[in-house]
């Protein structure tokens, strides 16, 4: 039987599919028996929960375009008649909007957690940078998505953000309009925004997929930050990782259900219950949450298209992130200095947001200012003078080692370990 | 993990600091509503009260485009008190000779709107447009208390500021100038179970009635999310279980 894979699977039917299509050896190879670092927190459920909203996104998104009108005059009244008339429309409307909420949270932590015990950093720099364009293609989906109601923050937000582009020097207006597809913000903004925010879900499952990959090509990172060294130090995903994986989702589905069904307006803007009205500008515009940051850095810089410049600046450091921190130890646990400096960057970016809620006014333009500086200095300033000057402790061997001891700094009592084999 | 909290810490109360500058400049007034909290309900009978001060104050001026008269079966109304009270108004049509006219609305009628378009408002109403009310209490800043404001908070306006032609003075509407003149006085509706129709009577009725417009949903979601939340704090506890039992040998 030439040609054909050699499979294990007892099941006569299933073993002539996996012989001649192994999706069951690769499931097996890869969600199975896949060696995973031993020493997981909780912070590594971050990933799974993202790929289960990003599920929920997609189907909750399919039926609710089914009943969907993307027409200037009747996108508001559509997604009212979703709200009030389809069965369970609110559940998958309020579901959808507060998913997104929910996904940039749990995505932001994913993150943190990689900047804190040193994912990025060598093997895995691919595997980093392909997570920072899945962020991007977060951000374009979901601000397209929140056009799509037609209230005035969604139309308000569409100019304000679209208009952003027209700071490119030369080309900048002719872009604008370009994106527009008209001279403001109109019937064929919002139908290119319908269509596109329906297909970047699925560039980003594919973005996911090679994610993924990547991931398993390097072997995931751990609390310790240190190598695989034996099959000792690690233990097949299933079942281990799927259940301690299952514990944070069920978790996350009873805070995402508080939010959900008692406070599903708690992230939206009131004003996003006013249809989209382009003869009257709301006295503040604000976009989503998950977007103050970025939206602080572009206000505190005087200049359109220096703030545009530092706002994108302020992701695109993030794909240089693997060649501006070089210390050789990835895991903070071990960088006494790093351990404390790292705090600095999420705090900056809580007060970022802050700001970003305000008025661009003082203090909150001065504040808005400072946390823009620390923010790129903590990228291109401290982490490469950290990994020059810090003196990181020592390493313990595997990880099998601090595993028995329970973590953390080698306690003595490790030294005695009655799992290791010799 | 020391540094964590203390960092975590530093930046709750550098977030504490900051947040009292969201404060609006006039604390909205503060009444308890049925509906409040996540085992909220409609008051049955504050609401059909409050669809009484509609019909007979607001709809004078406010739509309520996107509510059906069915819709009014979730404040408690039957089947026939819907038929009669969508009956007693009448809705444009095209008649069978194709010329515009009139007939008696039925349960599955949209409320009947006050004026056929936004020009017919403005003109009638000296340029202002009356906002249309099936969303007024998600739409504003504030919700229900916001719109329990503005009914309630006519004053005279401060010595010294100068009033627009046919403005009225609100404590609490922004910029204090409301083109609407006061909507409710004590006694406006006489309220058929014997309630005093005292100004806040009507104004907590009426917003207990919109409250439902804009939520109709509401109980159902309270409902179905009780039993969601439990069912997930369960199944957390025996995933938490089964984890523990499975990772004992590994420890």
């Amino acid at each position: 039987m030439a040609g054909l894979h050699k499979s294990e699977i007892k099941n006569p039917v299933l073993n002539w599919i996996d012989s001649r299509l192994p999706i069951i050896t690769l499931m097996q190879k890869e969600y199975g028996a896949f060696p995973t670092p031993k020493n997981f927190n909780y912070w590594w459920n971050f990933g799974a929960l993202a790929m289960v909203i990003l599920g929920i996104m997609v189907v909750t998104g399919i039926f609710l375009a089914m009943n969907y009108t993307p027409h200037k005059d009747m996108a508001f009244d559509s997604v009212e008649r979703i709200m009030r008339d389809v069965n369970f429309g609110w559940l998958l409307r309020y579901a959808h909007a507060n998913g997104a909420s929910m996904f940039f949270i749990v995505v932001y932590v994913h993150m943190f957690r990689g900047l804190y015990y040193g994912s990025y950093k060598a093997p895995r720099e691919l595997l980093w940078m392909l997570g920072v364009v899945l962020l991007l293609l977060m951000m374009a989906t979901a601000f397209m998505g929140y056009v799509l109601p037609w209230g005035q923050m969604s139309y308000w937000g569409a100019t304000v953000i679209t208009n952003l582009f027209s700071a490119i020097p030369l080309v900048g207006d002719s872009v604008v309009t370009w994106l527009w597809g008209g001279f403001s913000v109109d019937n064929p903004t919002l139908n290119r925004f319908f269509s596109l925010h329906y297909l970047l879900p699925f560039v980003i499952l594919g973005m996911v997929f090679l994610h993924v990959v990547a991931l398993h090509i390097t072997g995931s990172n751990n609390p310790l930050g240190i190598d695989v060294k034996s099959p000792q130090d690690t233990l097949p995903f299933h079942p281990y990782y799927t259940v301690k994986d299952s514990v944070g989702i069920c978790l996350f589905f009873v805070v995402y259900a508080i939010i959900v069904f008692f406070f599903p307006d708690l992230f939206g803007d009131p004003d996003n219950y006013i249809p989209a009205n382009p003869l009257q500008t709301p006295a503040d515009i604000v976009p989503e949450w998950y977007f103050l940051p970025f939206y602080a850095i572009l206000r505190s810089i005087p200049n359109k298209l220096g703030g545009v410049t530092m706002m994108f600046g302020a992701i695109a450091v993030l794909f240089v992130l693997p060649w501006l921190d070089l210390s050789p130890v990835r895991s903070a646990r071990f960088r006494p200095i790093y351990k404390w400096v790292f705090w600095l960057l999420p705090i900056s970016c809580v007060v970022l947001g802050v700001v970003g809620a305000h008025k661009p006014e003082d203090p909150w333009l001065t504040i808005g200012r400072l946390a823009t500086l620390y923010y790129f200095a903590h990228f291109l300033v401290l982490l490469p003078l950290i990994g020059k000057f810090e003196r990181p402790l020592p390493l313990p061997e595997s990880i099998s080692q601090p595993v028995l001891g329970g973590g953390g700094p080698l306690p003595a009592s490790a030294v005695t370990k009655p799992m290791e084999k010799p | 993990m020391r540094p964590a909290r203390l960092a975590l810490l530093a930046g709750l109360l550098g977030a504490a600091t900051i947040a009292p500058a969201l404060a609006q400049e006039q604390a909205l007034p503060h009444p308890r509503w049925s509906f409040a909290g996540i085992f909220g309900t409609y008051d049955r009978a504050a609401a059909q009260r409050g669809l009484q001060v509609y019909q007979e104050v607001c709809a004078n001026c406010h739509s309520l485009n996107l509510a059906y008269y069915r819709d009014l079966a979730g404040i408690g109304l039957s089947a026939d008190q819907i038929k009669a009270i969508a009956a007693a108004v009448t809705v444009p049509t095209i008649g069978d000779d194709g010329q515009p006219a009139e007939r008696p609305a039925e349960p599955q009628d949209h409320f009947r709107k006050p004026f056929p378009n936004e020009k017919a408002a403005r003109a009638a109403m000296n340029g202002a447009l009356p906002p249309d009310l099936s969303d007024i209490v998600k739409a504003r800043e504030g919700g229900a208390d916001y719109v329990y404001a503005i009914p309630t908070g006519y004053a005279d306006p401060p010595a010294g500021m100068t009033m627009g032609d046919g403005m009225n003075y609100n404590t609490y509407f922004p910029g204090h100038q409301i083109a609407m003149p006061q909507p409710l006085h004590d006694g406006q509706v006489t309220y058929a179970d014997g309630t005093k129709a005292s100004i806040e009577q009507e104004t907590h009725d009426v917003v207990t009635f919109l409250a439902y417009v804009a939520n109709p949903e509401m109980e159902q979601r309270h409902r179905i999310g009780v039993k969601i939340v439990l069912f997930f704090l369960l199944l957390t506890g025996l995933t938490y279980a089964m984890k523990r039992k499975l990772w004992a040998d590994v420890h």
